[in-house]
């Protein structure tokens, strides 16, 4: 009897609203994330092509739009080969931990308000956990493991430097963006982020919008530095150094375990882009000028108070979007304008010069909280 | 010895920012210039060809005269000259009785060889012969699949190439 009330409750949660609604988050979450790769890729080479006055890829498909796709293709006809030293556990978990735990890290950042249905509402995030930002920060955190993994486990000298490398650059670099992100976590007063999105819808003196980025550009900056750091982009991407140690901790992958490597360096760079979004940017708040076209465009469509929630909601997913492709043409942007650092200066940098500014800004915005209160 | 080189950084190259900034300006302008087709340098190569001058030594071929023979007497200046030794000539005689030419070009080429491995491309063939037949073509594109292929031959060297290539 008891497993006929677990099946049929179990049916009935299958048809359930909630679970129709975390299947779509679900399915919309697998999209922009893992989604996002193949048109990062494509934007990496057809954008460095264009700074550097080159064409770029522009045979495969239109446009070269499916260049991706057959690179993609190529990792799976590989063959699948394991270094006879390597110790095949870790070897074969790293790869697995990179790709997840960005992804992961997704589920706890929102992308969108309330959606208003059937007299249900429905938060626009995979999970809304209490402790909100830390989990993402936590998954966010565990990308240095399968560096450190894949490095160990290959037994291969230059893996184990690009390991020591990548692990050492993304701990340093994680304590000034900490720093960062207590000074934001003071100035919104929690750790939820969807009640950070709301503070920040504000309007900042009646012009701005009261963005972390124009309240505190300090941590703003560091934290953008930082996750350029976190995500071994250009100026810091000293883990792999072609001249040096060919291809750092991921030099004995090949075929489908690189393309996972790889998958996972640009679901973490648009990780890192949607929680500088939220934190800085505003998230998923509507662009300025946003408010006015949902009020116009729910005066021609004649909706009410209900539509007009669900209208700003979609107008909301779109500027969260608009915003988390800004951030990541800013990579591509950035990866082919700076050259990159020494590793001393890149340890300076996080040690001698980020990790005090973000120890003044913190204890500046304390006493200026102190003082004006955090209504600003 | 090594020697200091003093660099004079102002206080806002010190900071990287700005530079930063400048830089990205640059960057930005380039992309745009190349969004709207302007700033490109490279060419889409096997539809496009860069054209290069007409003193350009590529592949050899043999000039031939307006009933296509070709216009080597089998001197072997070209073959004396050559300090790769990648040119073979067999000379042979055509019979001045029946030759359309009579006398003149009666002396021919049976085989004429390039081995274009071998071949350093200086174009001394091209200098040393007396009646303008070895030549250097523009033509770039010698690669071929097996070893063989880049043995030239007379067939191969009397083939029509209008302009120098």
């Amino acid at each position: 009897m008891e497993s006929i009330d677990l099946f049929s409750s179990l049916w009935a949660y299958l048809q359930s609203y909630d679970f129709i609604a975390l299947l779509l988050k679900l399915i919309f979450i697998l999209i922009i994330g893992p989604g996002l790769v193949p048109i990062m890729v494509w934007l990496e080479r057809r954008g460095s092509a264009m700074i550097q006055g080159r064409m770029g890829p522009n045979r495969v498909g239109p446009l070269g739009l499916l260049q991706a796709l057959a690179d993609v293709l190529k990792f799976f006809a590989k063959e699948p080969f394991v270094p006879g030293t390597a110790n095949k556990f870790y070897y074969n978990l790293a790869p697995i931990i990179a790709a997840v735990a960005p992804l992961a890290a997704f589920a706890a950042i929102p992308f969108g308000g309330t959606v208003l249905f059937d007299g249900y509402e429905t938060n626009l995030q995979l999970s809304n956990l209490n402790i909100g930002i830390l989990a993402a920060l936590a998954f966010a955190g565990l990308e240095v493991y399968p560096i450190m993994l894949a490095g160990w486990a290959s037994n291969n000298k230059y893996a184990v430097l690009g390991a020591l490398r990548g692990a050492s650059q993304m701990i340093s670099y994680e304590i000034a963006m900490g720093l960062a992100l207590i000074a934001m976590f003071l100035i919104y007063g929690t750790v939820d982020m969807n009640q950070m999105v709301a503070w920040q819808g504000e309007s900042l003196f009646g012009i701005l919008p009261r963005w972390g980025l124009f309240v505190n550009p300090l941590a703003a900056m560091i934290f953008l530095i930082g996750i350029f750091a976190e995500t071994n982009r250009m100026p810091f991407d000293l883990p792999e150094g072609d001249a040096e140690l060919v291809a750092g901790y991921h030099v004995e992958y090949g075929s489908t375990k690189f393309a996972m490597f790889f998958f996972a360096e640009y679901v973490a760079m648009s990780m890192a882009a949607a929680l500088f979004v939220t934190l800085f940017l505003g998230g998923y708040g509507l662009l300025p000028g946003m408010e006015a076209l949902a009020q116009y465009l729910a005066q021609v469509f004649q909706l009410e108070a209900l539509g007009l929630h669900n209208l700003k909601t979609f107008l909301g997913v779109g500027s969260f979007l608009m915003k988390l492709c800004f951030m990541l043409f800013f990579y591509i942007w950035v990866r082919w304008t700076v050259p990159r650092f020494r590793f001393d200066q890149l340890m300076n940098l996080g040690w001698r010069i980020l990790l005090p500014i973000g120890l003044v800004n913190l204890v500046f915005t304390a006493i200026a909280i102190y003082f004006i209160g955090s209504s600003l | 010895m090594t020697i200091v080189v003093a660099r004079h950084e102002k206080i806002s190259d010190r900071f990287y920012l700005v530079a930063l900034a400048q830089g990205l300006v640059v960057t930005m302008k380039q992309m745009l210039r190349s969004l709207f087709g302007k700033g490109i340098v490279t060419i889409e190569y096997p539809e496009k060809r860069r054209e290069y001058s007409q003193r350009f030594r590529g592949a050899h071929f043999i000039s031939v005269d307006s009933k296509k023979t070709e216009n080597c007497t089998a001197c072997y200046l070209c073959q004396t000259v050559c300090p790769a030794d990648c040119i073979t000539i067999v000379a042979g005689e055509r019979d001045a009785a029946t030759s359309e030419y009579g006398v003149k070009k009666e002396k021919r080429p049976l085989s004429f060889d390039i081995d274009a491995l071998r071949c350093c491309f200086c174009g001394f063939c091209e200098e040393a012969c007396p009646k303008d037949a070895i030549k250097l073509s523009r033509s770039y594109e010698m690669a071929t699949l097996t070893r063989e292929e880049a043995q030239y031959d007379l067939k191969f060297l009397v083939r029509e190439v209008k302009d120098r290539g």
